[in-house]
């Protein structure tokens, strides 16, 4: 087995270990997964050469689907309210990608962008719904229908987590090497030629931009579920730009590199907040500027093209 | 409605619309000439607001008249496009025109995220307000509304001179001419001689200056306060792409649109205000995706 799997599996392992190792990070690594779902959405649409500055608005739609859910349904399992917050954002997905599939890059970007301007305004105007900038709240559901205690609900999320990103980072790989992800590749090198096979580019877009808002929910209603409150700052474009941020730290297009730049982003900033809380979005913008300028691939591109240096090695030496 | 909201409604509307398109029109000159959308307008705005206002009370507080609220505004704005416009093409932009076009977004928004805090490092978190020139103009009646000069006729003079000064400056002088032969075909320019590096920088100064000077005239009318820039940069563009992005004259009349359906919006159903500019938008490109005044792009093969 070639040393490019063993590093990742390796790191599975420790991370599956890592509520009876390092409980202090349980917590972190539980949100810092439910973001590498989130950013999962933005790596796909990357796929296609789109960004969307907007894709928050799936996070904060699955969070106030959920609770909302909680609050008509007391008492309704984890899993009724995960399935609805997870439903919510697709089929907003659906109507906004409607209108949105039909417009690439700059529209593309800015349009993603002004509905989740929208749906913030909209959580913060009507605060008799929503309950304005104090969020709502997710009281703990029961999970299989058992209530659980503080402790086992926090190890139980994690390990939703983890299964979640690992279940759908798969099958978010799988998508794009099956005939409807090339397909949805194809609008990042050839548009045209789609049009000559004759597809119609808005229907390919729309698949992967569904896709997208399946995962951005996913991770929305993790995060809601974990810190058991969700607030207008969920949708808002700060939040976007931290998703954009970490899809292209992981390496514009990769999916595992999403997930490890979710979790390093999420262990930095957590310990950097300290000292750099004032500047934090100074800083990740520097950081963003110095990846497009000098490091395109990303820790994808990097990690690659260490194993290939390494790969490189060993053949020399035989 | 009667007749003094319908008025206060519609003099609101038109002092709004006059702002917006003032910044509206660099955003749409930047990407006219250098097909890059500047996410980073909205900083330059909101820095441009902040600038005026603390060189404002700077004058004040040294003894000088109100008067002197009106050349720190221009002060403000050309200090916005020199020193911030020029240096942000002149080292970042121009590594990336020939980049793909998710990268140049990328780029811009970077920008924008470290504008942000910039400004929350030099100004603080706490809302600034300045409005010396706003008072020193005084008010004026109109039928039975009392309304502020400066926002019902400084405003929109200030912009419908920005229209016609720009269309004169692009059609009538050589810098002008220069500038929309190289949006017209880069290359070809270049062959003829045209340093359409300098164009750029132009271009971009110019616009960023604009995006300052809409922000400096702001300052006085609102309380300055951190995300005014994400606010500013998102409606302008709403207005942009509702008139067809590189449309300088159809931006000024979806400015107007978008800023009287705000307005009205306030008096008849406030928590719909900040909808109405989006559903507008959404409106108009859903039955011409390139914009009221866009023509759609020829298809390269």
């Amino acid at each position: 087995m070639s040393i490019r799997i063993i590093i990742p599996a390796i790191l599975l392992l420790l991370l599956a270990l890592v509520p009876f190792g390092a409980q202090t990070l349980q917590v972190l690594l539980t949100l810092a997964l439910a973001k590498g779902i989130a950013v999962m959405g933005i790596t796909v649409l990357l796929r296609s050469g789109q960004v969307s500055f907007g894709h928050a608005l799936y996070f904060a739609i699955a969070a106030y689907g959920g609770a909302f859910t909680l609050m008509l349904m007391p008492g309704a399992d984890l899993i009724v309210v995960f399935l609805l917050g997870v439903m919510a954002a697709v089929l907003s997905g659906v109507l906004v990608g409607l209108f949105v599939a039909r417009y690439r890059f700059i529209f593309f970007a800015m349009l993603n962008l002004a509905f989740s301007m929208i749906f913030w305004s909209i959580l913060e105007k009507f605060y008799h719904y929503t309950g304005g900038a104090d969020g709502m709240r997710l009281p703990r559901p029961t999970v299989f229908w058992i209530e659980m205690e503080r402790g086992a609900y926090e190890l139980f999320m994690f390990y939703l987590a983890l299964a979640l990103a690992i279940g759908l980072g798969w099958f978010s790989m799988r998508w794009l090497e099956s005939p409807t992800g090339q397909l949805f590749r194809t609008l990042k090198t050839n548009e045209t030629r789609l049009q000559y096979l004759g597809m119609s580019p808005q229907r390919v877009l729309m698949n992967g931009y569904v896709l997208s808002a399946m995962l951005c929910g996913t991770g929305g209603i993790l995060m809601g579920l974990v810190q058991g409150v969700v607030t207008p700052e969920y949708a808002y474009w700060i939040r976007s730009g931290e998703m954009v941020f970490i899809a292209v730290l992981g390496g514009a297009g990769s999916v595992p590199g999403a997930l490890v730049g979710a979790a390093i982003y999420e262990i930095v900033r957590t310990y950097a907040s300290a000292f750099a809380g004032d500047v934090w979005q100074l800083v990740l913008g520097s950081f963003l500027l110095i990846i497009i300028l000098f490091a395109p691939g990303g820790i994808a591109g990097i990690y690659n093209s260490l194993m290939d240096r390494i790969a490189g090695k060993k053949e020399d030496g035989e | 409605m009667n007749l003094t909201l319908f008025l206060l409604a519609l003099f609101d509307g038109i002092a709004y619309a006059a702002l917006v398109f003032i910044v509206a029109v660099g955003l749409t000159l930047i990407f006219g000439v250098m097909r890059i959308l500047n996410v980073a307008h909205g900083s330059l705005y909101a820095m441009g607001a902040y600038l005026t206002a603390s060189l404002t009370t700077f004058v004040l507080a040294a003894g000088l008249p109100p008067i002197f609220a009106f050349p720190c505004m221009l002060v403000s704005a050309v200090l916005i496009g020199v020193v911030l416009g020029g240096p942000l093409e002149w080292l970042l932009l121009r590594r990336i025109y020939h980049k793909p076009e998710v990268l140049q977004l990328l780029v811009t928004f970077a920008i924008f995220m470290i504008l942000e805090d910039v400004q929350r490092l030099i100004w603080g978190t706490q809302p600034i307000f300045q409005s010396a020139a706003l008072q020193l103009m005084g008010n004026v009646k109109v039928f039975s509304v009392n309304y502020t000069v400066y926002q019902l006729i400084l405003l929109p003079i200030v912009a419908i001179t920005l229209l016609f000064g720009l269309r004169f400056f692009l059609r009538r002088t050589v810098a002008g001419k220069l500038i929309l032969a190289t949006t017209e075909d880069r290359e070809a320019a270049q062959a003829i001689g045209i340093d359409a590096d300098k164009v750029f920088l132009l271009t971009f100064i110019v616009g960023a200056g604009l995006a300052g000077l809409g922000g400096a005239l702001a300052s006085p009318t609102t309380s300055i306060l951190p995300g005014i820039g994400a606010d500013m940069i998102v409606l302008s563009f709403a207005v942009v792409a509702t008139a067809g992005l590189g449309q300088i004259e159809g931006a000024a009349l979806t400015a107007l649109m978008i800023g009287l359906g705000r307005s009205f919006a306030v008096y008849v159903w406030p928590e719909t205000q900040v909808l109405v500019p989006y559903l507008i938008m959404v409106a108009v490109l859903l039955v011409r995706p390139e914009g009221l005044f866009g023509s759609p792009s020829a298809r390269k093969i």
